[in-house]
């Protein structure tokens, strides 16, 4: 990040932006200001209420899931023809919160976008949390999850194997491998902070936990030499793995032949989406973290800004992709697929409908406005309804696709249940009980790409 | 084997990067060739003056890859062709393109998890114990200080002359650095 050809700017321009990093850090300040968080400071208070909040939720999984070991996925709303509900509304939000940090991490240090180097680390950590709630969801639909290792290719004595053609088995590879990818970048990135953990720690404990996880590490030249290409390289990857979990997960629904569901927009469309529901989680927990930890000269207003931009771009390409599905149903003068979409709009699902057009589509349009968007309430508030819309969007897709497709003799309708939404709620709490142990424990801003950013590290031409 | 030297090495401290870099640099055109510089983030000047050639990380991921995408394939192969055929609307047993979504991830996947094992056995981690760890000022090479050490395996190196180089290149301290 040394030596960087975008650092001749032209000076106006710079007054005119606020600063990547509040102005007056050095060196030690920033690793002081970071490292503080998990080793010295308090436990605020508001920690331990979020936190109870948090786990008291998980608790009401474990609850949900428990019972729905004993009964089975009765307890659901789901029966024939809506045989996909909640759960795997859940699984697609939860796996599309989970793909804007990977875009961060990745896609952001690719094209050298430096903004990304405070916030790329609780991103990574949400991608991670997001896509273990993801990955219950198709588990506990299984009807008998404690058999969902049939799912993986092992010799076994029934002489079976999985049916390698289906999407359901390409989503088993996709998301093992995106957790598993993802879990590793985010430990190589946390490599160097836990050695700085390390030395800073006065505990016995610390010293010991945080110096077993940094493995030795001592900053050596030629280790960073290596770290950084090996940290490029899982970049590299990470950027098309990201595309392809989300393509492949919009293939469940677009290799079949439901009408609403057999699109071949299909897969773009839920990656933009993807995106777009992740910066807005981003935000959601991005606002209230600066604010309580008073990090606010790391996570500044630009770095707000522009997650603002970015939400606004991918929302329009979402509005893209919902206009091309009227389109497509029009143009291709298939009355089923017309049907689809009448149905949407003034079918029993209309007003989820008119939600989702209302938090998708119109309340994003305010970031067009710089008010809006250098307004930190401004920006919550309508992260929040992009939060809510993207759900309502699977809910959409998957509900009303299914509910009335060919024969009307086969129509039905979809209620959720109490364990639907307990369930739902319940991996919300592990989403934050695993965010809260996160923030507490671990530096949720890399420590040692923030030293990059500080003036002290700017390296002068003579000494090259 | 030869006896082990009573030092690992002598270590200079620098509170900057440029005053690293020079150092180094200096070092290097004292004909000093077994120095290794530590730094809170990754410095890719004196990663350069150090590292003449190129990291093998790049060729172990391109080779994890490669055995990966074999594998993923050659397993959905296997499996739909050889151990277990059904008919499927009677599209054909092989029908690759149905496998590339799972060779892909399986490339990934594999290639992933050889960037990161090749990078951590290049660098020799998890180590659990390195002399430099002795010199108690070394915990800030983790946060706000530049360290340059020389080794004394290096044919030149002498306590008294290497100390009184370190010395001249003005840094913060100049400390020995026991086995």
């Amino acid at each position: 990040m040394n030596g960087k050809p975008e650092s001749v700017r032209l000076p106006e321009q710079h007054e005119m932006v606020p600063p990547m990093i509040g102005p007056g850090h050095t060196f030690h300040s920033v690793t002081d200001k970071i490292s503080s968080v998990v080793l010295t400071q308090r436990t605020p208070l508001w920690w331990f209420i979020g936190f109870a909040i948090s786990f008291s939720l998980l608790m009401l999984l474990l609850l949900s899931v428990s019972y729905l070991f004993m009964k089975g996925i009765g307890i659901w709303g789901v029966n024939i023809p809506v045989g996909w509900g909640f759960d795997i509304i859940n699984f697609v939000w939860w796996i599309g919160i989970g793909h804007a940090g990977t875009l961060i991490s990745a896609i952001l240090l690719l094209l050298r976008q430096e903004w990304r180097t405070s916030i790329n680390r609780f991103a990574e950590a949400m991608t991670l949390f997001a896509v273990a709630c993801a990955g219950m969801f198709p588990i506990l639909h299984l009807g008998r999850p404690w058999l969902a290792y049939w799912l993986f290719p092992y010799p076994n004595t029934m002489g079976v194997w999985p049916q390698f053609r289906s999407p359901l088995m390409w989503d088993v590879f996709a998301v093992s491998t995106y957790a598993t990818i993802s879990l590793v970048f985010w430990f190589v990135g946390l490599i160097p902070d836990l050695a700085t953990l390390r030395d800073r720690s006065e505990s016995r404990i610390g010293r010991t936990i945080y110096g077993l996880l940094a493995m030795g590490w001592r900053g050596s030249a030629r280790h960073w030499h290596r770290y950084e290409t090996a940290y490029l390289l899982l970049a590299g990857l990470s950027t098309p793995l990201v595309v392809s979990v989300h393509t492949i997960v919009s293939f469940d629904f677009a290799i079949g032949i439901i009408p609403g569901w057999h699109a071949t927009i299909f897969p773009p469309y839920f990656v933009a989406g993807a995106i777009y529901a992740g910066f807005a989680m981003v935000l959601t927990l991005a606002i209230p973290l600066r604010k309580g930890f008073g990090l606010e000269d790391f996570i500044t207003m630009r770095h707000l800004d522009y997650m603002g931009r970015v939400m606004l771009a991918t929302g329009l390409f979402v509005g893209y992709g919902y206009v091309m599905e009227m389109f497509t149903a029009w143009y291709s003068a298939n009355p089923y697929d017309q049907y689809m979409i009448i149905n949407r709009l003034t079918g029993p699902y209309a007003p989820v409908f008119w939600s989702l057009m209302v938090c998708n589509i119109i309340t994003p349009q305010a970031l067009w406005f710089q008010r809006v968007r250098s307004s930190v309430p401004g920006l919550f508030i309508v992260s929040m309804f992009i939060n809510v819309g993207m759900w309502l969007e699977r809910f959409i897709i998957i509900v009303t696709s299914l509910h009335r497709d060919f024969l009307p003799s086969s129509w039905g309708m979809y209620r959720p249940t109490f364990w639907d939404y307990s369930t739902y709620f319940g991996t919300i709490g592990l989403f934050l009980t695993l965010l809260f142990l996160f923030i507490r424990f671990l530096p949720m801003i890399s420590i040692f790409e923030m030293r990059t950013m500080v003036p002290e590290a700017e390296v002068k031409e003579h000494a090259a | 084997m030869t006896p082990r030297p009573p030092l690992h090495g002598l270590m200079a401290e620098f509170t900057g990067p440029n005053e690293l870099i020079s150092a180094v640099r200096k070092a290097r055109e004292a004909g000093y060739t077994d120095l290794d510089a530590y730094s809170p983030y990754p410095i890719e000047e004196v990663s350069e003056q150090l590292e003449g050639h190129a990291s093998r990380v790049p060729l172990i991921t391109l080779i994890g890859g490669i055995i990966g995408g074999i594998c993923g394939f050659g397993l959905q192969y296997w499996v739909s062709v050889i151990a277990y055929p059904v008919n499927i609307g009677g599209r054909p047993f092989n029908s690759w393109p149905a496998y590339i979504p799972i060779t892909f991830e399986t490339t990934v996947l594999f290639a992933g998890l050889s960037a990161v094992m090749g990078m951590l056995a290049l660098n020799g981690l998890p180590m659990p114990y390195h002399p430099v760890f002795n010199v108690s000022r070394f915990a800030r090479a983790s946060q706000d200080r530049f360290f340059l050490c020389i080794e004394a395996t290096d044919p030149k190196f002498d306590r008294e002359d290497t100390y009184r180089f370190l010395e001249r290149l003005v840094p913060r301290s100049v400390s020995e650095v026991d086995h």
